[in-house]
């Protein structure tokens, strides 16, 4: 595990997670995820060989029901949160995707 | 009955009995409100006119003999769960203008029981901080110290109870964000068990260990209120099917016989002195009272912190993408869709929630994935069983809920690890799933609260609400008031 982020690493993982960041939010989270990270090394120390991963606190089985139709919340309700609704369309509306 | 700072047991008998009225009530509460909030800053939106109208339609109808459960009580909802029309933001810039178009199973179930939801209160960004510092609208302050932090990450919530601007509130809690705050202001906070409560309308931080919870003064308070939300939903699939039974019958003030497991290594790791004095004290208090004390060993929650800002940021990075300025929040205009997601979420987002992102998709990301977010995972398992065992010949674990009293505003918020600590005591709980619940435990030196944790079994909910109830009868703190001075 490394215990140094550089910048460039904290910009890849940045784009990872469509984040932009500034040059100085790249320096100081280099550094703070750094420390954290160093932090969190001592969990390297622990023996977990035959140890399963615990990925959910409730071990049961899953839930299950029918599926059956339901109504959904109304188009408008829904749309009405939106930045740019497409007005009249029904649709969400974004900046061009294909060039 | 005093108005505003009956307890919601005397508010619902009063007004069920006509005794007083719900608008008067609501009207007591919404004026303390006025009064006290600039100075504290525990709401974000106060609904005032909503509360009102609701409270008028309770008198107009109350003709029934079967009085709901929490009839006229006014309640505080934190910002980070849904009311349909109500802004709701999670103090994020993010959500700023975001009016939901439904209703979180919660507040639902405390409306149908008659209770009257004055507003919503502040906590730190996505509920992510332990100090309402994280607020994009700035911190709430402590109700019994103006300069320091009433813990969060439902620092307003527990605030607008312990000052009488609420009887109630609700919180949510993913590492300790209700526990921590209450004890911070000296009140009572109880995380249930994993599953126990619907959090359907609940904003996701980290889905394997967000559940919600209630703030109360007293441990009767937050019975009553989890008897109105625990119990299955068919809106959230992983609410449990287990029945939840009655909370406030299960308050008969008896501690005897209970075993309570003390894990004191732990407590060697850096504890305020003054938090371990009044820990021990209220130790020999349920000693008095007829508990017997047993050592335990949880040799793994030491590991608590890593493992838990591992886990909580890892999927934090997962349920925060869906803000991507198309369908709700704030947006960057750009004219290109790629730098309009990376560029409204640089804006949108506050630095600690940016700073758990990226930590959160290094430790997911190809490389790095085993190292920490498959260890993390594996340790959790860990942390789980050392409580079962321990519960084997305990009932009940103790701990601080805290390691310090409230700390001063500023004093962490430059160094994130720092911040991160606070939590040392609770997130052990939140990994392993188990219900615990933060009670007063007495003031350390300046009036500052201090909390005492109990954890219990998977379900337990009703041992851990009988010692806390059992411990106010002894003590009575819950009923003092804070000065609201500095």
């Amino acid at each position: 595990m490394p215990s140094r982020l550089t910048t460039g690493e904290v910009e890849q993982v940045a784009r990872l997670a469509h984040l932009a960041l500034s040059d100085q939010e790249k320096v100081l989270y280099a550094r703070q995820l750094a420390d954290i990270l160093e932090y969190a090394r001592q969990v390297s120390e622990i023996d977990t060989r035959e140890v399963p991963p615990t990925s959910h606190a409730l071990l049961q089985q899953s839930i299950e029901r029918p599926d059956e139709p339901r109504p959904g919340l109304a188009r408008d309700e829904v749309l009405s949160n939106a930045p740019e609704p497409a007005r009249g369309t029904g649709l969400f509306k974004v900046p061009r995707v294909i060039g | 009955m005093k108005l505003p700072g009956a307890t919601a047991f005397d508010i619902q008998r009063a007004v069920a009995r006509g005794e007083a009225t719900a608008t008067e009530v609501c009207r007591a509460y919404l004026d303390r409100i006025a009064a006290t909030d600039a100075s504290l800053h525990a709401f974000t939106t106060v609904t005032a006119e909503r509360a009102l109208e609701r409270a008028a339609r309770i008198d107009a109808e109350r003709t029934r003999s079967d009085a709901p459960p929490l009839l006229g009580v006014p309640v505080a909802v934190k910002d980070n769960i849904c009311i349909r029309g109500v802004r709701t933001t999670a103090c994020s810039r993010i959500l700023e203008r975001f009016v939901p178009p439904y209703s979180a199973t919660v507040v639902d179930r405390l409306e149908r029981a008659g209770a009257i939801v004055l507003g919503k209160t502040n906590c730190d960004e996505f509920a992510m901080g332990s100090s309402t510092e994280n607020s994009a609208f700035g911190p709430s302050r402590n109700p019994w110290a103006l300069d320091r932090a009433p813990g969060g990450s439902s620092g307003g919530s527990a605030a607008a109870v312990a000052a009488r601007q609420a009887v109630l509130g609700l919180g949510s809690d993913t590492g300790g964000s209700v526990r921590q705050p209450a004890s911070f202001c000296g009140i009572v906070g109880l995380k249930p068990t994993y599953g126990r409560v619907s959090r359907y309308g609940l904003i996701a931080f980290a889905s394997s260990l967000d559940q919600i919870g209630p703030l109360a003064l007293t441990a009767r308070d937050a019975s009553m209120v989890l008897n109105v939300i625990a119990g299955r939903d068919a809106n959230d699939s992983t609410s449990a099917p287990e029945e939840a039974p009655d909370y406030v019958a299960a308050l008969t003030g008896e501690a005897r016989g209970l075993r309570i497991g003390v894990p004191r290594a732990i407590l060697a790791e850096g504890v305020d002195a003054d938090v371990e004095r009044l820990f021990l004290e209220a130790l020999g208090a349920l000693r008095a009272r007829g508990a017997t004390l047993v050592d335990v060993e949880l040799p793994h929650s030491r590991f608590g912190i890593p493992v838990y800002y591992l886990v909580a940021t890892a999927e934090a990075s997962s349920n925060l993408a869906r803000y991507d300025g198309v369908r709700y929040g704030f947006r960057a205009e750009e004219d290109d869709l790629q730098t309009m997601y990376e560029r409204t979420r640089n804006r949108g987002f506050g630095a600690e929630v940016k700073r758990r992102i990226v930590l959160g998709t290094y430790v997911l990301s190809a490389g790095y994935y085993e190292a920490y977010y498959l260890k993390a995972q594996q340790v959790r398992t860990l942390i789980r069983r050392d409580y079962e065992e321990a519960f084997e010949r305990v009932d009940l674990v103790a701990m601080p809920t805290s390691p310090t009293p409230p700390f001063k505003l500023g004093e962490r918020v430059d160094d994130p690890l720092q911040m991160y600590l606070a939590d040392v005591f609770t997130v052990s709980a939140s990994l392993a799933g188990l219900p615990a619940i933060s009670t007063p435990c007495g003031f350390a030196p300046g009036h500052l609260p201090v909390g005492l944790q109990l954890t219990g079994r998977m379900f337990d909910e009703a041992t851990l609400l009988r010692v806390a109830d059992a411990c106010e009868r002894d003590n009575g703190w819950w009923s003092e008031q804070p000065s609201l001075t500095t």
